[in-house]
């Protein structure tokens, strides 16, 4: 069994050098949710030179759309869409300080370009896993575009949540690293 | 003419999302166990063992499985001797597919227009259905939440007569290997040959019904299946695309009747929550 690392947020840029390619991960913190709608939003923001309605120093966002919740729950099933479609919105929130993404799929060059620049690392999550990840999201929190429905930013706070390491600082990824090891 | 009430529509459909978006099927799970034991990537089999008990999770608390419940496509057999009666058959549809998925704590994923206001639908439809006449006095209902993340890496080649089999096996593999971890591999792979560009996609997907194990009729195109599903394995994508032999559970061809100028072949990927379910009126 590998050993597990222990991720915190806020997350600061000592333990984002420390994290490395393949090292399997529970996060414990806050972290935001948003993908394609509210990052289209949090972009044009940025580019009218306006505050973003979310600190997104130092903090992870986790590129996902949940089921709604059920009673009795803190949040229904949440597992992260693929990550490629927030690829031309990311180098700008990286330049803001964003220091960590939680996601499933392959992210393009300028956005590997920017990890390595702003020092910052990408997560992969078991995509399909939700109901079980779920499980690790213990509140949730609608914060901004709630008239987004799915689509708004979320604060959750999770515990344990479990994640791969797949690009680190230095832009290292799993998913070239990994198949052709296996591949004949 | 034996008359069927739209109520009773509405109340199938409704049953047939839900139960698919809770259940995941018998033969999927066994198959991800098979592969479990097989698997030679320790990561490989820490995220086969995680979509086991996400599935159980997922069946036992009768909660989605995916949070990408997908659009709701329907394949419908309508026996020529029914009549749909105090509604209309479109209507009732849709209205089923509303109530699964706000009743049932489904996302809703439907956006209104695809290009400029996206707004979200707020019930998941309108659904997407295909309908054919067939002989007899029952409906059957074919229903699959459709999600995205494997929808987005399909794709269709229309093919020269000349690039036979092996340019199919070929683009096949191709679109597997270019989707890599985005689909949520395994996945299960359906391929439609033949017919118009809409026609073979229309085929793909419905061959994503068929269960593991399965292979066509036609042993040309079930010895097809099983090659093309070798070659996709060897890859070494695996599951989550972290590496390793699991790359797809299945790959299931339909063909039918195409032009003397063409041959299209049309890729529908499914992740490995190839949600699906039955059922007949």
């Amino acid at each position: 069994m590998k050993k597990i690392v222990k991720v915190v947020t806020p997350l600061l840029d000592e333990a984002v050098s420390n994290l490395k390619t393949g090292d399997t991960v529970n996060i414990t913190g806050y972290i935001y949710t948003g993908r394609d709608a509210a990052h289209k939003r949090l972009i044009s923001l940025l580019k009218k030179g306006e505050k973003l309605p979310i600190e997104i120093k130092n903090q992870i966002v986790y590129y996902v759309g949940p089921a709604p919740t059920p009673p009795g729950y803190a949040c229904g099933a949440a597992g992260p869409t693929t990550s490629y479609r927030m690829d031309p919105y990311t180098p700008a929130l990286l330049d803001k300080g964003l220091k960590g993404m939680i996601g499933k799929g392959l992210r393009s060059k300028e956005v590997i370009e920017s990890m390595k620049k702003n020092n910052a690392v990408y997560f992969h999550a078991v995509g399909g896993a939700a109901a079980l990840i779920a499980k690790s999201i213990k509140k949730s929190e609608v914060v901004a575009y709630e008239d987004l429905g799915t689509e708004a930013i979320h604060r959750y706070y999770v515990e344990d949540f479990p994640a791969i390491v797949v690009i680190d600082s230095e832009g290292n990824n799993l998913y070239e690293i990994e198949p052709p090891k296996y591949a004949k | 003419m034996r008359k069927i009430q739209a109520e009773k529509v509405k109340n199938k459909v409704k049953q047939l999302f839900l139960r698919a978006n809770y259940h995941i099927g018998e033969d999927i799970l066994t198959a991800l166990k098979e592969a479990r034991e097989k698997e030679v990537s320790e990561t490989g089999r820490s995220v086969l063992d995680m979509l086991i008990e996400n599935y159980r999770i997922a069946s036992e608390e009768e909660i989605a499985i995916c949070q990408d419940t997908g659009l709701a496509v329907l394949y419908v057999e309508m026996g020529q001797e029914v009549h749909i009666v105090g509604g209309n058959f479109g209507e009732a549809v849709n209205e089923g597919v509303k109530e699964a998925y706000v009743e049932g704590y489904l996302r809703k994923s439907s956006v209104d227009d695809p290009v400029f206001t996206r707004k979200n639908t707020g019930t998941n439809t309108p659904a997407i259905i295909y309908t054919s006449i067939v002989p007899g006095d029952k409906i059957k209902f074919m229903a699959t939440p459709k999600g995205f993340g494997s929808e987005n890496m399909s794709r269709l080649a229309m093919m020269k007569p000349a690039d036979g089999p092996e340019g199919i096996k070929d683009f096949v593999v191709d679109t597997i290997r270019k989707a890599g971890p985005n689909p949520c591999p395994p996945t299960i792979v359906g391929v439609g040959i033949g017919g118009t560009v809409d026609k073979a996609f229309v085929i793909a997907k419905k061959a994503l019904f068929r269960r593991i194990g399965e292979h066509n009729q036609d042993e040309r195109y079930a010895r097809m299946e099983k090659e093309i599903l070798v070659q996709i394995n060897n890859l070494g994508i695996g599951p989550a695309g972290l590496g390793g032999k699991t790359t797809s559970l299945a790959v299931n061809i339909e063909y039918t009747p195409t032009h003397i100028a063409g041959m299209p072949v049309a890729v529908n990927v499914c992740c490995h929550a190839a949600r699906h379910a039955e059922g007949i009126l």
